[in-house]
């Protein structure tokens, strides 16, 4: 494998000799590209390659350099390994050439690499802010860019001990009882640019002037039970179907990753739980391996821990998908017996968190090197309980109950199709892309952990409508629970040998990329470490948020109704969306 | 037959609606307001409804429960308070959003620190729970509390609370956490074991 991966290396050296170079420092892989070759470069590695799936572009703000650098990690949709590469411009002018023509899925990564580095996209067709407020002043993932109640650069902070200052955020805020507006500046009057920009490009829509029909826009939320948080999507109507339509995010943006920044490597575990907050663990499992993979081999996992961390991310995953398809149901207008009946499940998964992590959602429990502390006594049972006999009764009964009913199948079949060339293009990850006929499922293509150790299926279907989405998820609950099965059989006995965690830990300089496979999709953490003690860069994947780039997508040609399950079909959650 | 899939799910409903009534009558009484009931609810045969009264009734709490920490204190032979705090200050240097705040006390005539907070806050609307400081605390000092009933009406004035408010005595700490209390029993008891052994020797 990895010598295929040396050829096929060497191949695309020699392909692009003179246009690419090796990236040089140390802890770093992949290439570095110049801006001008970079359009050229990506279309060769999609279209000789098979480099077809762009899975993460961000910025990275190199501030002692005076460089901003874009970093792409790229996959083959057959499976495999990343291949990294890296465009570096200058900081005072920072000018790359946009990728949105090549592969969609960079739309929205773009746009926010644009919103919080001020990284300019050139040939970006809806270049805008996306997380952060029109008239939002500066970028606010530049190095230099300070938030409100700004202390330091990195924790710990020094007013905490041994002085003990006491005092609330909130008095030492200069805002606090009077906000100042700029000079000739009246809110009331002050229509956003954004919002002008967003309005007039979906009316500029041509209309069939023979008919003399009008199109009409139509703005859902972002106040809408329907919408799973507040999450905005505006559509451009003709009579009910869907014409043009375009998410609006980032009401909950709260600017995570500057915060990540801030904290301690091991600060963010517990503010990865936050993220998307259905599935914690999750979350806590993507950050330590992409904290893992920068420590090296020097962080060694017990396999007891390892099965643990397997075992729970697949109770996630099933107290997600569950969560997803009763939500899904409730977008239906099945006003909430079927949620409930998903919920019912779901809180004997909690109960199992709440017992092993001591949280129900947020639980941070895994760490560095293992996991926060060995299975309780009794959780063993609790959890082959619901492995081998709840769960599997439940599920059969979740699908006796829905997957036949004649409205759920008027509504959902052929509606929100997406092909698998589509899904690809649009970097679609996790049930959004297996049902579609993609059968890419991290744990499968790119195994980490223990998962190659398990005997499982990755669930496909083939039609890439609401209704398929539905069955790849009750699918995966059913091989989670063979997951689960298996390694509840086969979790090694120990006494004492997780170890104790531990609070400080020198991260040598490098990056790193550490995916895995969550409940939505594909979660992956970059990280750059300086060799200090707080990360130099911290960027999050998210699933939920990368998946909406093809929402317009599924959208257009339906019905306005449809809209609403088929965001529902796509299962966000806006603590990850918006972050 | 068009329709057959709706009426098989009305079947599963209307299951679901008789189990209820089924159990209530099996139990009796017993269902509802009492802990069997209760753990019966929580429990992976439990049909039917699920919900719990709160507050009338409540779930009871996993050991490993986190809520918002405390400091633990012993009491020597004559009832006073011996705090195992030391203020080395390393539950405010891993606390993710930073609520701790210690104070050192120092000795008035030397000047040198006396290993007892002085004053000890946390601010817990800010505390995420994560419970951190209890696990990497090494004087058992700093613990998870189980009691999550903490709203006031009062944020500003309440939600710091100092070092009166966060002391409970280590009889409440054994109470909530007997497995894990018992655990650090044993692991000081053979430090100290250690340490009269190596004396001996020199």
């Amino acid at each position: 494998m990895t010598e295929q991966i040396m050829t096929m290396n060497k191949d695309i050296e020699a392909r692009f000799t003179g246009m690419i170079s090796l990236d040089e420092r140390s802890g770093y892989e992949g290439y570095r590209v110049e801006a001008e070759n970079l359009v050229e470069f990506a279309t060769a590695l999609r279209d000789e390659f098979g480099y077809d799936f762009l899975s993460s572009a961000t910025g990275v703000d190199y501030l002692p350099d005076e460089k901003m650098e874009v970093v792409y990690h790229i996959y083959k949709s057959t499976g495999g390994r990343a291949l990294v590469f890296k465009v570096q411009v200058p900081r005072a002018n920072p000018v790359v050439p946009s990728l949105v023509s090549i592969f969609p899925g960079a739309d929205f990564q773009e746009r926010e690499a644009w919103d919080l580095f001020g990284i300019r996209f050139e040939g970006h067709p809806n270049h805008k802010r996306i997380l952060m407020w029109d008239g939002f002043a500066g970028h606010p993932m530049r190095k230099d860019w300070k938030e409100a109640y700004y202390e330091a650069d990195a924790k710990p902070f020094d007013t905490r001990w041994p002085g003990g200052d006491v005092s609330r955020s909130e008095d030492k805020m200069v805002f606090n009882k009077n906000v100042a507006y700029p000079q000739d500046f009246t809110p009331e009057n002050w229509t956003p640019e954004g919002e002008t920009a967003l309005y007039s490009g979906m009316q500029n829509i041509a209309t069939d002037e023979d008919l003399q029909t009008e199109h009409v826009v139509v703005n859902l939320g972002p106040q809408h039970p329907s919408t799973h948080g507040v999450f905005r999507m505006v559509a451009t109507l003709d009579g009910e179907t869907i014409v043009k339509l375009e998410p609006v995010m980032g009401y909950l943006h709260r600017n995570h990753e500057k915060i990540g920044e801030r904290n301690t490597y091991l600060m963010n575990i517990p503010f990865t739980d936050r993220l998307d907050y259905l599935s914690s663990m999750s979350n806590n499992f993507g950050y330590v391996l992409a904290v893992e993979k920068l420590l090296g081999d020097t962080t060694h996992i017990p396999d007891r821990a390892k099965y643990i961390r397997v075992i729970m991310a697949e109770f996630t995953r099933i107290s997600n998908h569950l969560m997803a398809i009763g939500a899904l149901l409730n977008d239906l207008g099945a006003y909430f017996t079927p949620m409930l009946y998903a919920l019912k499940e779901r809180e004997l998964i909690l109960d199992i968190f709440e017992a092993v992590s001591g949280s129900r959602m947020m639980c941070n429990y895994y760490r560095f090197g293992g996991v926060a502390r060995d299975l309780p006594p009794g959780t063993h049972e609790m959890m082959r309980g619901l492995a081998f006999e709840r769960l599997p009764r439940q599920i059969d009964e979740l699908d006796r109950y829905l997957t036949e009913n004649e409205i759920i199948r008027a509504r959902c079949e052929g509606v929100g199709v997406l092909t698998p060339e589509e899904a690809i293009a649009y970097s679609a990850v996790g049930p959004v892309l297996r049902a579609s006929g993609v059968p890419y499922d991290v744990r499968r293509a790119d195994p980490y952990s223990v998962y190659d150790r398990f005997d499982f299926d990755v669930a496909v279907r083939y039609h890439g409508d609401v209704y398929d989405r539905y069955l790849v998820r009750l699918d995966e609950i059913r091989q989670s629970i063979r997951i689960l099965q298996q390694a509840l059989n086969s979790i090694p006995e120990c006494d004492n040998c997780l170890g104790k965690p531990r609070y400080s830990m020198r991260v040598p300089a490098g990056e790193a990329y550490g995916r895995v496979e969550g409940p939505k999709g594909e979660l992956g953490f970059y990280v750059v470490a300086d060799g200090g003690p707080n990360p130099w860069r911290y960027h999050v994947r998210a699933p939920s948020f990368i998946n909406l780039t093809a929402l317009s997508k599924m959208c257009e040609g339906d019905k306005i109704a449809d809209a609403i399950i088929v965001l529902g079909s796509i299962d966000i959650v806006l603590g990850e969306t918006d972050r | 037959m068009y329709g057959k899939g709706i009426l098989k799910g009305l079947g599963v409903t209307w299951k679901h609606f008789w189990d209820t009534y089924i159990d209530d009558i099996k139990w009796g009484k017993k269902r509802y307001h009492t802990e069997e009931g209760i753990a019966y609810r929580m429990s992976k045969d439990a049909r039917g409804l699920f919900t719990v009264q709160y507050p009338e009734e409540k779930l009871p709490t996993p050991e490993e429960f986190r809520f918002v920490p405390f400091l633990v204190y012993d009491e020597d032979e004559e009832g006073e308070q011996v705090i195992r705090c030391t203020s080395c200050g390393i539950c405010a240097k891993v606390c993710p959003p930073h609520c701790i705040w210690i104070e050192r006390s120092t000795n008035p005539k030397t000047g040198r620190p006396v290993p007892v907070p002085a004053e000890f806050y946390i601010d817990v609307d800010i505390c995420m729970n994560c419970g951190f400081c209890a696990e990497f605390c090494p004087f058992d000092a700093i613990k998870m509390d189980h009691d999550y009933e903490l709203a006031v009406y009062e944020r500003l004035t309440n939600n710091i609370y100092d070092r009166e408010k966060l002391l409970k005595p280590a009889a409440y700490y054994d109470g909530i956490r007997p497995l894990n209390s018992q655990k650090e029993f044993d692991a000081r008891a053979e430090k100290e074991a250690k340490k009269a052994a190596s004396k001996k020797k020199t």
